[in-house]
Parts: C-alpha cells; sequence; structure tokens
C-alpha cells in the first residue's frame, strides 16, 4: 500500500469502527525467558556488558521470536501493531551502552512489523493492519529534578530529547511505518521534544504521517507523574493535530476510565485507550483476566468514550481477542466539536 | 474539570526584573527561594497566568530564565497556572520555552525585523506548542495611533493564519499601552487609541486576544499607589468593554472599579477617556488628597448572621462552624414548642443537608466531622432543657461499635461513628480491645440495632469470626457490619459470613456505612437487602474459589535451594558503633520534620499525594483546611508536651542459621539470647530469589561477625487521653485528630531513628543525607521490617523485640493478647544493614513451611495455622 492510501485507508477504518491495537510486548518476550546468551546472540556474544533487559535489541538478535509476536497480535484481531523500539533511543540505549545501535534498532523493528503487516494484509485486504512507529518516554524526565537538593537541575535537556528523537523517528520511517506513535508519556516536556522532534523530520522529509499519541497517569490523583492533570496534558500536545490522542499504561481498565472519559470530553481527535491487565499484584505480575478485561472496555466502547481500544503492560494476545470481540460492532466515538478558543495549560487547564 | 475563567485574565507582573526592584535584586543575589515566594504570592493574589522577564544586562538572562522555570516546575502551587515567557530576545524565548511542559504564551514577537523572521519564529512557536503575544510593532516602529495599531495587527494576523496556519485563537495582539497625563499633549489620547483600536481588531480579526500591560498608562503618577489603582481600575474598566481580555497586571493591587471615590474616579476617567483638555492638571491637583495607603481590612463574611434562625443553624452545620452555636440553639429553642423539637427540627435537616451534599462528594470527611461537633455542641445545649421535660427523642435505630480483642487502632471506628451520628443514630462506642463476651452482652442490654466491628492487625480477622461464630451459638438476630484496614470483602465472605446466618456486611469506607445501616435497619428493605448480599458474597466466594495461584508454589528445600545467593567471604558486614540497648528521647518539634503526610489525608478519605494535595481541584480546600488544622495542632501538641515520644532500640552479635536468626548476648557468640525465626517465599520465581529475612544476616557457617538491630518507638504517650478529652467536649473531629497525628508521628519516630542508626549507632552509612522525600521513598542502604507486615507477616515476633529491649519496662509500651502494640501509635521492627536487604512480601506459604515453622516455634500445628493463618491458603 502506498503511504498515501494507507493513511486514508486508516481514516476509512477508524471512521467505521473501533480499531484495536497490540498489547504487552514486555510481557510476551518474558515468557520466552530469554538470558543474557540469548540476548547477545552471535552478533553481540562479546559486548562488553550486560545486555539482558533490553528488549528492543531482541529485534537484531531474535528477530524470528519479536516477528512472531507481532503475528501473534494480528492473528488475535489487531488493526494496528506497535513497533518494538519502546527504548531504541540513544538516551535509553546508554543504560546498555548501546548508543549506536538505536537507529538501526528503529528501522530493523519497523522493517518486522512491516513485514507482518503486509502478511496479514495480504491475508485480509478488507481489514488493513498498520504499523505505529513508537517513540518511548526515555529513561530520563525533564521536568523533574533527579536531585532532591537541587529541584532545578536536570539530568537531560529538552534538545537532548530531540536530537534523539529526530534519529528514531528517521529510522521508524526509513523501516516503513504508517504511524507515529509517542507513548507512555509521564512527562510532558519528555513528549513535547518527541512531537518537535517529529515535526522537524516531517520538515526535512516533505511528508507527514497521523500521530498517535498517549499518556501515563500514574496514580489515583489523575495526574501524570510531572503533575498535569488529563485536560491540561491534552492542551500542551494538541497543537500537533494528533490522529489520536489517549491514554495508557500505569492502571487497571477499573481505576483508568475516569482518565479516559475526562479524555474523551476533550480531545478533538480520536481517542485511545490501552491499559493495564490490572495492577501488579504483590508478585510483580499483572493478573486480569482476557474477559473481564474485555467486560471493561466494552462498557467504555458502549459509553462512546473510546475509537481504539488494546492493552498494555500484562495483556497478551488472548486479551486483545477478547477486546476485539468485545468491541466489534460498537459504534466508535463521535469526535465533539468544541467551541474555538485558548485553552493554555500549567500542572492545570486553563480556557479563555 | 476547565478552570472557568472570567472575561478578563490577570496576568501576574511581578516576576519580572525589568518590572520589579525587588524581584531583580533576588534574582541578581541569585536568591531564587525568595524569588519563587514572589511568583507564589501572585498565584495566590489570582493571577491566572504568571509573567517570567529575565531581560536585565548584569544578567545571563537565558540561564536565568531556565533556572527559574526549571525551579517553578517543581513547585505545584506554581506552576499550576500557564506561564507567559516574557523577553525581548529569541534566545531567552527559546530556552524558556525548552522548560515548560504546559502551553505557555510567549511574550512577544512582532514584525519589527521584517516578516521572514516574524514567521521563522511563529512557526517554531507552533512547533513547541505555545500561544502567543503578537506586538503592534512593525519595520516602521511601535504603532501609536488607533490605525496604525489596527493596521499592523491584520497585517500580522494575515501573515500568521494565512502563510503559516497559526491558530487565530492562540494570537493575543498587544496594540502597546503608553502613558497618559504626562503633560506632553500628544500622549494624552494614547489610552483612548488603544482602546479604540482594540475594538476594531475585536471585529474584524476573529478569536484573537488583546492584551497589554497595564502600569504604564499610569506611569506618571508614580509614587502615588492609590491614584495609580484607580488608574488602572478605570482604564481597564473601558478597555474591557471594548474587547480587552488579558492583561498584565499586579492582581494584588487594582482597586474596585465601584469603589473609587466619585471625585477621583470622574478626574481620572477625564484622563483616560481624554474628555477635558486640563484633566492632566485636575487630577495633579487631585492626587495629594489620596496619597497613601487607605485600603480597608478585610472583614469576615458575616452576612449569613441575616438570615433566619433555622438557616443560620443550617449554615454554621454545613460550615462546621461553632462561634454561635449556643446563642441560635437558645434562639431556635424559644421559638419551638419543645426543646427536642430543635433537634428534630432544623438541627436534623441541617444534617440532612450535610449527608446529602457527603453523599454527593461534595463535602468533605474532615468538613462532615467538623458538622458533627457543630451539632454535638448544640445537642449539649438543649440536654438540659429536654431532660427537665422527660421527652425521649427518636432515633434511626442503635449501632454498637467495637474494636476486637486484642487490637488498640480506633480511628476508622471512630469516624464511622460520628458519620452514623450525623446521620440520626444512637452509637454506643465501646472503644478497643472489646472481648466478645462483653460486645454480646452490652448488645442484649442496650437493645442495639446491630453491631459494628473494626480491628486493623492480621489477628482481628479471626477475633471477628469467632464473634461471627457466637452471635450465631447465641442466636442473635442482629446485622454485623465488618470494617477496618485488613478486613476486605473477599475475607467477610469466605471467612465471617457463612458462620452468621444474618446479614453480614463489609463496609469498605465511613462513607458507605451510613447507606448501609440505613437499609438494614428498614424493616421494609431488610429482607431484599439481605437476600442481595446473600447472593453478592456467594459470587465473591465463587471468584475466590476459582482463582488460580498465577505463581506456582515450590517446597520449602527449593525455595531455601534459591535463598539469596551472596559470596560472604568477600563481605565484612558493619560493625555497630554501639552495641546493646539505649532509650531515645526525641521532641515532637523534630519528628514533624520527618512525618510522611500522604496517610494523614488518607486517613481522612482525602486521596492523593502530599504536597500535590494540597493543589488538588476536587479536594485541595478540604485537604488544605486539615492540613492547617494539623499544623496548629502539632504547634500546640509540641509546646504543651500532652503528647509524648519514646523509643528504645539496639544492636546486637547475630548470625543466621537457616530461616532462623540467632541474638547473642556479646560478641563471644556463644550464649543465644533470642531466636528470630523468620519465613520464606515460596512460589517460583523466574528470576530473583526465594526471599527470607534471615538471608539477609550473615550465616554462622561463614564466620563472619554479623549484627541485628531491633527498634520499639512510640509517640501516643498520652493519645487516648487526649483524644478522649476533645471526644468527651463533643469534639470528634480533634479527638481522631490528635490520633491521626500521632500515628504520623510515630511513624516519623521510626524513620528518624532508623536514620540515627545508619549515621550514627550503628554508622555504615555515616555521609548519607537525604531529604525527607528521600527517606519516605526509602533510597538508603538496610531496611527495617516490621513483624506484622509483608517481609516477616507473623505477628507474635513482636516478642523477641519485647525482650530483646526490656521494650515495656523502658518505654511503657506494650503487646496485647494478639500482638498488637499499646498504644496505638507506635512502630517496631528490625534493623538489617546489608546492602542487598530489600523489603518484600512473604505471601502465600505450604503447608510443609507450616510444620517447619511450627517445630521451629515449638508450636503445634493448630497454633502455627492460626498465627500464620493470612499466609495459608484459604
Amino acid at each position: 500500500m502506498s503511504r498515501v492510501s494507507s493513511e486514508q485507508a486508516l481514516i476509512d477504518a477508524a471512521k467505521s469502527r473501533i480499531l484495536v491495537l497490540d498489547g504487552a510486548m514486555g510481557t510476551m518476550i518474558q515468557a520466552h525467558d530469554f538470558q543474557e546468551n540469548d540476548y547477545r546472540g552471535e552478533r553481540f556474544a562479546d559486548w562488553h556488558s550486560d545486555v539482558k533487559g533490553n528488549n528492543d535489541l531482541l529485534t537484531l538478535t531474535q528477530p524470528e521470536a519479536i516477528y512472531n509476536i507481532h503475528c501473534a497480535y494480528f492473528a488475535a484481531g489487531a488493526d494496528i501493531i506497535e513497533t518494538n523500539t519502546f527504548n531504541a533511543t540513544t538516551i535509553s540505549m546508554a543504560d546498555y551502552n548501546m548508543q549506536s545501535l538505536a537507529k538501526e534498532i528503529n528501522i530493523e523493528s519497523a522493517k518486522l512489523a512491516r513485514k507482518a503487516a503486509d502478511k496479514f494484509t495480504a491475508q485480509t485486504p478488507e481489514k488493513p493492519r498498520f504499523v505505529a512507529g513508537v517513540l518511548g518516554p526515555t529513561s530520563r524526565t525533564a521536568s523533574i529534578s533527579p536531585n532532591v537538593n537541587d529541584p532545578g537541575e536536570r539530568n537531560v535537556t529538552f534538545d537532548e530529547l530531540v536530537e534523539a528523537y529526530v534519529e528514531a523517528t528517521h529510522g521508524l520511517i526509513e523501516g516503513g511505518v504508517d504511524l507515529i506513535m509517542v507513548e507512555t508519556i509521564f512527562d510532558t516536556l519528555n513528549a513535547k521534544a518527541a512531537l518537535f522532534a517529529v515535526d522537524t523530520v516531517f520538515e526535512s522529509l516533505g511528508k507527514t504521517l497521523p500521530i498517535m499519541i498517549s499518556g501515563t497517569i500514574t496514580d489515583a490523583s489523575g495526574r501524570t507523574l510531572s503533575g498535569q492533570t488529563a485536560e491540561a496534558f491534552y492542551y500542551s500536545m494538541r497543537h500537533t493535530s494528533p490522529f489520536s490522542f489517549g491514554l495508557n499504561c500505569a492502571l487497571g481498565p477499573d481505576l483508568l476510565r475516569q482518565y479516559v472519559d475526562e479524555v474523551s470530553t476533550v480531545a478533538e481527535c480520536l481517542v485511545s485507550a490501552h491499559p493495564n491487565a490490572g495492577l501488579p499484584n504483590e508478585f510483580g505480575e499483572y493478573d486480569l483476566e482476557s474477559d473481564e478485561m474485555a467486560e471493561h472496555i466494552r462498557e467504555w466502547a458502549q459509553s462512546g468514550l473510546v475509537n481504539i481500544v488494546g492493552g498494555c503492560c500484562g495483556s497478551t494476545p488472548e486479551h486483545i481477542a477478547a477486546i476485539a470481540q468485545a468491541v466489534e460492532g460498537v459504534a466508535p466515538r463521535v469526535i465533539p466539536q468544541h467551541d474555538i478558543k485558548l485553552r493554555l495549560s500549567g500542572l492545570e487547564p486553563f480556557v479563555h | 474539570m476547565t478552570q472557568a475563567s472570567a472575561s478578563f485574565i490577570n496576568v501576574g507582573e511581578r516576576t519580572n526584573v525589568t518590572g520589579s526592584a525587588m524581584f531583580k535584586r533576588l534574582i541578581l543575589e541569585g536568591d531564587f527561594e525568595k524569588a519563587l515566594d514572589v511568583a507564589r504570592q501572585q498565584v495566590e493574589n489570582g493571577a491566572q497566568i504568571i509573567d517570567i522577564n529575565m531581560d536585565e544586562a548584569m544578567l545571563d538572562s537565558e540561564a536565568a530564565m531556565t533556572r527559574f522555570l526549571n525551579l517553578i516546575a517543581s513547585e505545584p502551587d506554581i506552576s499550576r497556572v500557564p506561564i507567559m515567557i516574557d523577553s525581548s530576545k529569541w534566545t531567552v524565548i527559546e530556552a524558556g520555552l525548552k522548560c515548560v511542559q504546559g502551553k505557555a504564551i510567549v511574550n512577544s514577537i512582532s514584525l519589527k525585523e521584517g516578516e521572514e523572521n516574524f514567521l521563522h519564529q511563529a512557526k517554531l512557536l507552533k512547533r513547541y506548542g505555545a500561544a502567543t503575544v503578537v506586538m503592534a510593532f512593525d519595520e516602521v516602529g511601535q504603532a501609536d495611533t488607533e490605525d496604525r495599531k489596527f493596521e499592523i495587527c491584520q497585517r500580522s494576523y494575515q501573515l500568521l493564519t494565512e502563510k503559516i496556519g497559526f491558530p487565530p485563537e492562540d494570537i493575543i495582539f498587544d496594540p502597546n499601552i503608553f502613558a497618559v497625563a504626562t503633560g506632553i499633549e500628544e500622549h494624552n489620547n494614547y489610552a483612548v487609541d488603544f482602546i479604540n483600536a482594540t475594538r476594531r481588531i475585536r471585529q474584524n480579526l476573529p478569536h484573537a486576544h488583546i492584551s497589554g500591560g497595564l502600569s504604564n498608562v499610569s506611569f506618571s503618577f508614580r509614587g502615588n499607589n492609590p491614584v495609580r489603582e484607580a488608574m488602572h481600575s478605570v482604564f481597564l474598566f473601558h478597555a474591557i468593554k471594548a474587547g480587552m481580555d488579558m492583561g498584565i497586571v499586579n492582581a494584588g493591587q487594582l482597586e474596585v472599579y465601584d469603589q473609587i471615590p466619585s471625585e477621583l474616579k470622574e478626574a481620572v476617567e477625564d484622563v483616560i477617556l481624554n474628555r477635558h483638555p486640563d484633566a492632566t492638571d485636575r487630577l495633579l491637583e487631585l492626587a495629594p488628597k489620596y496619597q497613601g495607603d487607605g485600603k480597608a481590612q478585610v472583614k469576615e463574611n458575616l452576612e449569613w448572621r441575616e438570615l433566619p434562625v433555622n438557616k443560620r443553624l443550617e449554615h454554621a452545620l454545613v460550615r462546621g462552624i461553632t462561634d454561635y452555636i449556643d446563642e441560635d440553639t437558645e434562639q431556635a429553642r424559644q421559638e419551638a414548642e419543645k426543646p427536642l423539637h430543635v433537634i428534630e427540627g432544623p438541627l436534623m435537616d441541617g444534617m440532612n443537608v450535610v449527608g446529602d451534599l457527603f453523599g454527593e462528594g461534595k463535602m468533605f470527611l474532615p468538613q462532615v466531622v467538623k458538622s458533627a461537633r457543630v451539632m454535638k455542641k448544640a445537642v449539649a445545649y438543649l440536654n438540659p432543657f429536654i431532660e427537665a421535660t422527660k421527652e425521649v427523642g427518636s432515633s434511626n435505630g442503635k449501632i454498637l461499635l467495637a474494636t476486637v480483642k486484642g487490637d488498640v487502632h480506633d480511628i476508622g471506628k471512630n469516624i464511622v461513628g460520628v458519620v452514623l451520628q450525623c446521620n440520626n443514630f444512637d452509637i454506643i462506642d465501646l472503644g478497643v480491645m472489646v472481648p466478645c463476651a462483653k460486645i454480646l452482652q452490652v448488645a442484649k442490654d442496650e437493645n442495639v440495632d446491630m453491631i459494628g466491628l473494626s480491628g486493623l492487625i492480621t489477628p482481628s480477622l479471626d477475633e471477628m469470626v469467632y464473634v461471627a461464630k457466637e452471635m450465631q451459638r447465641l442466636g442473635l438476630d442482629l446485622p454485623l457490619l465488618i470494617g477496618g484496614a485488613t478486613t476486605s470483602k473477599a475475607h467477610t465472605a469466605v471467612k465471617i459470613e457463612q458462620n452468621y446466618d444474618q446479614p453480614v456486611v463489609y463496609v469498605p469506607n465511613a462513607s458507605r456505612a451510613v447507606g448501609v445501616c440505613q437499609k438494614l435497619i428498614s424493616k421494609e428493605h431488610r429482607p431484599a437487602y439481605a437476600e442481595q448480599l446473600t447472593k453478592e458474597y456467594e459470587v465473591v466466594r465463587e471468584q475466590h474459589a476459582r482463582k488460580k495461584p498465577r505463581s506456582r508454589p515450590v517446597t520449602l528445600e527449593q525455595a531455601r535451594a534459591n535463598g539469596f545467593d551472596f559470596d560472604w567471604s568477600q563481605y565484612s558486614p558493619p560493625v555497630p558503633k554501639q552495641l546493646g540497648v539505649q532509650t531515645i528521647s526525641v521532641d515532637l518539634a523534630e519528628l514533624r520534620e520527618y512525618i510522611d503526610w500522604t496517610p494523614f489525608f488518607l486517613t481522612w478519605s482525602l486521596a492523593g499525594k502530599y504536597p500535590r494535595i494540597l493543589q488538588d481541584e476536587v479536594v485541595g480546600k478540604e485537604a488544605q483546611s486539615v492540613f492547617d488544622d494539623a499544623t496548629a495542632m502539632l504547634d500546640d501538641l509540641c509546646s504543651s508536651k500532652k503528647l509524648q515520644a519514646k523509643g528504645v532500640m539496639g544492636i546486637f552479635p547475630a548470625n543466621s542459621i537457616g530461616d532462623d536468626i540467632e541474638v547473642y548476648t556479646n560478641e563471644q557468640r556463644q550464649e543465644v539470647q533470642e531466636v528470630c525465626h523468620h519465613l520464606r517465599q515460596q512460589t517460583l520465581k523466574a528470576k530473583g530469589f526465594n526471599n527470607c529475612l534471615s538471608d539477609f544476616v550473615a550465616p554462622k557457617s561463614s564466620h563472619k561477625a554479623d549484627y541485628i538491630g531491633a527498634f520499639a518507638v512510640t509517640a501516643g504517650i498520652g493519645e487516648d487521653e487526649l483524644a478522649q478529652s476533645y471526644i468527651d467536649n463533643g469534639d470528634d473531629y480533634n479527638g481522631i485528630m490528635v490520633k491521626a497525628l500521632a500515628d504520623r508521628l510515630a511513624e516519623a519516630f521510626a524513620e528518624y531513628l532508623h536514620e540515627k542508626v545508619r549515621k550514627e549507632i550503628w554508622g555504615f552509612a555515616a555521609d548519607e543525607s537525604l531529604s525527607n522525600e528521600e527517606l519516605i521513598r526509602e533510597k538508603y542502604q538496610g531496611i527495617r521490617p516490621a513483624p506484622g507486615y509483608a517481609a516477616c507477616p507473623e505477628h507474635t515476633e513482636k516478642q523477641a523485640i519485647w525482650d530483646l529491649l526490656e521494650a515495656e519496662k523502658h518505654t511503657g509500651m506494650k503487646l496485647t493478647e494478639s500482638y498488637a502494640m499499646w498504644p496505638g501509635a507506635a512502630v517496631s521492627g528490625w534493623y538489617f544493614s546489608h546492602p542487598d536487604a530489600r523489603y518484600f512480601a512473604v505471601a502465600q506459604i505450604q503447608r510443609d513451611q507450616l510444620l517447619d515453622y511450627a517445630t521451629r516455634k515449638n508450636w503445634s500445628e493448630l497454633e502455627a495455622e492460626k498465627w500464620l493463618g493470612p499466609n495459608l491458603n484459604a
């Protein structure tokens, strides 16, 4: 599919039904129980530091496994899958001394996902499949000090983030993604840098892709880690005219609902939600069953809150299949028309 | 919810080095702390946006902007509002944009340097996601006449919206406010030009906004604030009518238009509107009369005192005001036929309003408790009159509340009691550590309508089961309510409900209690409700039974084989600077610095992290109010010494043997003083260890000299008496407050002492320097697990701490038969120094470990089952 027709196909699909995202990558990788040697593969057998836990690296060392996970999600009914690039920026890769691999991982991850999507699109052309190139939050925060004795200190700057995200975005587009997805945003300033980078890349390439934005409400206070309410967070991001805006991670569907509702009220674009499969239990595992999770999401759909749904931590193809089934035939949320007003934000929204 | 803004937005102007000498001095001296206070005051005074300007020749403006905005980001009471990044230098503006997560306004860009530059900057602003002020300034210069102002704005608007698609609603024009009454004739029409240009812009350039720097207009009257303030408000009055909807204004210094003396207002209007050739001279003449600061004090709003007495009572109840309650109650009594009618009439009506507001989430728990205080005062006032007439009041029903045997925690129970009283239930509160027999005896003697049981520690769950079984055995027909921190719907369904034929209800929090009790008390509703409950609990039981363990169990042997893997031969445990037992005394004033406030708010059913909760849109105001009350009470407790803290700790030679830890009488390590028993995690671990606390102490076989510490602290000496004295005076609010604070202080004491142990007494982290927040997040070496909690869930191990430390002798702290600590505001636990020591949850254990533990503790199997109940498979 050419890019223009891919974007049009996406828009058409979103008009007619609720789209389904994939579920967790990390949870699926965990099931493989990969050890240090598996992570290293042949290519990095002699790497000078430990790399176990660098899930994005598996794109290079265990591509078959990643590809199979993508396929499992498509088979479960996902319309859009996310590339295995959550940490594939120079900033996060520095934790493994693998900055130099960031771009390559983005390209290869995008290609793997592309391959899976093309395979499934060929099988069912009436249901085209899409690839969202993921830009993760990085392991650092531009709004929060790492040093409690000096709240003015920062361990990453806006410019450093932009530089890292520009490179990752180039890689994702080169690998053939259909959309760009900035997700698990807990610090809005990081996300603003990501979107600044994306816009810069679009300008340099002379083309644009639809953008999905998904933030994370970290606890029952109803705010992002950097302190914004969901509405304030939306106003910080709406200048990018996103394809979709929504929330993911941190909470299970029961706790997330009210914030999805809040977003659904304010967002002038499609609304996405991919919650965790419950909260981690005392063993750090997620134990919300697929049918229970799907039940929650069906209710969101029936209440007209969402356009795109999926799962985050702890969710599996089983969850996605149940979710896909639960929202099948339910009409997607109608995008509201709001008055034209000056919409500013600090930690809280301000409309004038 | 969206903050509704009035038609005019105040932008705070004091955080501007070009406009405020004080702010400039603070920034130049690098006193950012005080500079932040200036910003905070702006927001407190009502600024809806704050303007920040660092344009000063002596400053590195970019660095100052970056630093100040980064600091503001850490101050939620400031950063809740949007920022206006104000500079005449583009580089400073960009530096600022890189620090704000919100959507900010840039102040400003203009056509001063031509179209290309203007559009380049605007495009970047779009990419950063900012709105912008556009000055009426072009290649020729600053616009001063009405026509020039409008033309430049129109040209800017077209360029922005048509060339680069800049959203029109994100454009804020500043058509330049210049000083009037300067004595120069050409300046006289400046205000009128601004006002007229504003009108034209609003009519012709849709969605754009108008702003301006207000203080300029009155520049010629520097030093005469009353006149300046009058000029500001007159100018604004007319400009706002023309469409100005934003302004850089010192929100704290603005006269109310209607309150300007008419003589002054007239003279000022002549100047602003250029109505008279000698307007300036006349204002100059008048000005000295208004010199000086003649502002009136802010008065308490007492309008409600004018209402009829019933409404006054309602107001007092809703607002929790006790100041006038005696006189109002007296007046109501005189107006009523019988004194009892005051309670059944206006007072209950008022409490119903409170109940409704609480039910709708419009009032919060601390407010309701304050309302109850007002109610109690009114009732206390009426009682002598009622007794004289020998009337009996009507009540919704009588409820007995008790914290069960072995448990001393009662904050939650007291809150439930107050909330129920507010809803016209009679409450018989038997207090804490109440034996089952007494509960049932009083229930019978007093002919109560239901019984509510509360408890916080896990052994209390078993006691509740016992009470339920006794109620069944004795054939009672009263509903049973279950509440308290460790209780749950699942436990109630699986363990309690089946043992008693009458309704058993788990009540998760105080706000639920009212609805539950009303349904249970109603003859009409009870059968249906009881049936619904039975079904509900059946479902919970089914779900519980179906729940398959997510993690596979392993045998104790396998778990031990996967214990903490550590090469002890390469490690030297830190040697304590001081061995043996010592008592610790510390002032509350010192402890309060260590308080973790977040759980305090939870006690009051206010959810949210401190300090952010104080700004929360929903509960912020109430959180601030209860926090202020807490602070005031802490001040009082610190000076009065009515509440005291006592503690004892000790470090002892110790080594582990298997899952036990041997504590020795001295460094010879020959004589065992005490054996501590610990439990091991017993589920399959994909990664990580099957942890047991004993693993963090060097095994005896390693021949390394290791140590363990123990502590027991309380901040509750005097808490019961003090709380009771409040409650006896009808002040449940402060009764609950004392206990809630004592709890926090005890936790603070534990944190304080742990730090002292790490830095001085054991001394393995002498250089540690952590803020209170880092302490709360446990960012230090070593742990202090408490028996009864996740890592060492078995409560009887507290006895070992008591024996080692002679805790009762040193502090007066006691253990109940369920191993709850008295006073309730207490913490005890172990100290481990190992750098890899971590908190973990033992969670579910298997039969083999139960038997092993029983052998080690010299217990029967039955006894082991009793104490390990919470960790066994249900």
